[in-house]
């Protein structure tokens, strides 16, 4: 294993070498890839919540949404003043850009907070049930607020989002969540998540590492809206709906709750999988549904959840002459 | 005055319908300990079959009308023990975020296998009972607001009498309290949970047709926002207890219903789920539910 500080830097500078041949990319295809990286980046914030700390939440969507509307507010009102007429060169776009995302990622933190406080304290179900129940409230003050668009939304956001800032946030996800829970501080999520009992006995605050779990994972939903918003160039509040939590959340099962590879792959495998299901575009979500339903018993505990031991230990068994 | 009084009865007709569908929600609670996420829909299939079953009718009789409200749930009641039977039951005794994604599964598969067989297009619902309008005292009564009250009464009662009068409700109760003594005295889980899957889909049926009656336009996604808020209603009143959703039912019904005639009516949607969180705040268990310990 390479240390995680080195692959991180090797990311994303894979990432902006890519980024520096996209026009070279089918457009339809780099628009494809970076709505994968976005997922990637909610998958894996999300999986810190739901996955690693054994919580369930269903207001992702509405994190991502105060991300996306701060950060385009940013460019889109103080863009221009700050810019000037001449728009700016590409390094100042790049700074205030990075600017606007990491503001809306640190505003939809304060929101977590601000929801995680109060509601964390309860348990299982009733956490999911207050989580959706914020992320509707948001869509509904966001459809009121009428400079930010209304129900209609906000349109005309500048193109900032490219495939360099889509797959560094991703790494920097990947990386931020693989050292968080990996620390000694961090084996504090996982023990919340087995026995809640057994680890507030031995001293450990669960609700403090709920809140944690939940304000990091709702910092990297911001910046995926702030990339969202400036990938589509538009947003409406009705695009962060309970639907688009869900589909996070199934992204994160799928994978297998607290497997970081698995729910990556799970995230990039039900971004593509609409895409693949065009041609039979009537039937797309009949068979999206279905497919929900059978993963889901054939391979309860999530699709990339394999038990490495069992399949080495047969293969070995296998290779072993027999004893007759 | 009358504008108070005409708004708690359309407080109370909208509350009768979240009670109807709340129950449905509540009983799978307290029996499985998960979301039914596809409740919402079977709602939905409910207000179709009525709509094709009244299509068939003579429109504005008694009979006709009840014949729907029966095929309904009937049909609902069939459809719920299929569901449990073939996507939840293999499932059980493994996490309940397994059966939560399943159940999210069975929802998107109901709304666009409607949109597909039924079109996207919403349809307007046939007036299957008498419909007639009475003014009194300046309010204005519809005779489908009042059957919406009574039939929901009507049906709440004999949910009562079936919980607490009957061998299979008892059955019930013995099952939500602890499945494994039930399992130990002889009790037979499978029918059990099936018994109860029926009778919720049948409440949730008549749920359907009724706001079809009440909110004349039916289409494959209909039942998304009234069985969010139902479930809202449920937790409110503590989830898993029968009385608690009816009366989390009607409190979201009329709170509603007075929001919509206020100059925040932009707002009624965020309301109920306002409510619910400074609810749970203070009494985490709902307001009839009891806070058990943990034990370990």
């Amino acid at each position: 294993m390479p240390k995680p500080l080195t692959a991180l830097a090797a990311a994303v500078l894979a990432a902006f070498a890519v980024s520096h041949f996209s026009d070279r990319i089918d457009p339809y295809y780099l628009d494809v890839m970076e709505g994968v990286g976005i997922n990637v980046i909610l998958a894996v914030s999300l999986n810190l919540v739901n996955g690693y700390t054994g919580q369930f939440s269903l207001g992702h969507a509405g994190f991502m949404s105060i991300g996306a509307y701060l950060s385009a507010a940013i460019t889109v009102v103080a863009g221009p003043r700050i810019l000037g007429d001449s728009g700016g060169t590409a390094l100042q776009q790049g700074l205030l850009f990075m600017g606007a995302l990491v503001a809306g990622g640190l505003c939809a933190a304060v929101a977590g907070l601000a929801v995680g406080i109060p509601t964390l304290r309860l348990k299982g179900d009733y956490i999911a049930l207050v989580t959706l129940g914020f992320g509707e409230i948001v869509r509904v003050v966001f459809q009121n607020v009428d400079s930010l668009g209304g129900a209609l939304g906000l349109n005309g956001i500048p193109n900032y989002t490219t495939f360099f800032w889509v797959y560094g946030f991703a790494a920097l996800t990947v990386y931020t969540v693989a050292c968080l829970v990996r620390s000694t501080y961090g084996r504090g999520f996982i023990a919340t998540h087995d026995d809640e009992i057994a680890s507030e006995s031995v001293g450990l605050s669960t609700t403090r590492y709920k809140i944690v779990a939940f304000v990091v994972g709702a910092f990297f939903a911001g910046i995926a809206g702030g990339l969202y918003g400036h990938l589509k160039m538009t947003i409406t509040p009705t695009g962060f709906d309970f639907t688009k939590s869900i589909e996070i959340v199934v992204m994160v099962i799928l994978g297998g709750m607290g497997n970081t590879t698995g729910v990556i792959l799970a995230a990039i495998l039900l971004t593509l999988l609409p895409e693949f299901l065009r041609s039979v575009e009537e039937y797309r979500m009949v068979v999206y549904s279905l497919l929900l339903i059978v993963l889901m018993l054939a391979r309860p505990r999530g699709l990339f959840n394999f038990d490495y031991a069992s399949i080495l230990g047969r293969l070995r068994g296998r290779s072993r002459p027999s004893p007759n | 005055m009358a504008e108070f009084l005409q708004q708690l009865l359309n407080g109370l007709s909208l509350g009768a319908i979240y009670a109807l569908i709340a129950l449905g929600y509540t009983m799978v609670y307290g029996i499985l300990r998960f979301i039914n996420f596809a409740h919402s829909d079977v709602f939905m299939v409910g207000a179709f079959i009525g709509y094709f079953v009244g299509e068939h009718l003579p429109e504005g009789t008694v009979g006709g009308g009840l014949c729907a409200l029966a095929a309904a749930m009937a049909g609902c009641a069939v459809l719920g023990i299929l569901i449990e039977r073939f996507a939840y039951r293999p499932l059980r005794g493994g996490p309940t975020l397994n059966v939560l994604i399943t159940a999210i599964g069975v929802s998107l598969f109901l709304e666009y296998t409607g949109q597909l067989v039924l079109g996207a297009t919403p349809r307007s619902f046939p007036q299957i009972f008498p419909a007639r309008v009475v003014a009194v005292g300046g309010i204005i009564i519809s005779t489908s607001q009042l059957l919406v009250i009574a039939v929901a009464a009507a049906l709440l009662v004999a949910l009562q009498f079936i919980v607490y009068r009957t061998k299979i409700g008892m059955a019930m109760r013995a099952v939500a309290l602890n499945p494994k003594a039930a399992q130990l005295v002889g009790v037979n889980i499978d029918v059990v949970i099936s018994f109860t899957f029926g009778l919720g889909s049948a409440l949730a049926a008549a749920g359907g047709v009724l706001y079809a009656l009440n909110y004349p336009s039916i289409d494959p996604l209909m039942g998304v926002v009234p069985g969010l808020k139902a479930f809202v209603a449920a937790v409110l009143g503590g989830v898993g207890n029968i009385p608690g959703a009816a009366l989390g039912a009607l409190i979201l019904g009329m709170v509603e219903t007075f929001v919509d005639g206020s100059r925040w009516s932009t707002y009624k949607d965020a309301i109920a789920f306002a409510i619910l969180i400074g609810i749970l705040l203070f009494r985490p268990a709902g307001l009839l539910g009891r806070l058990t310990a943990e034990k370990v």
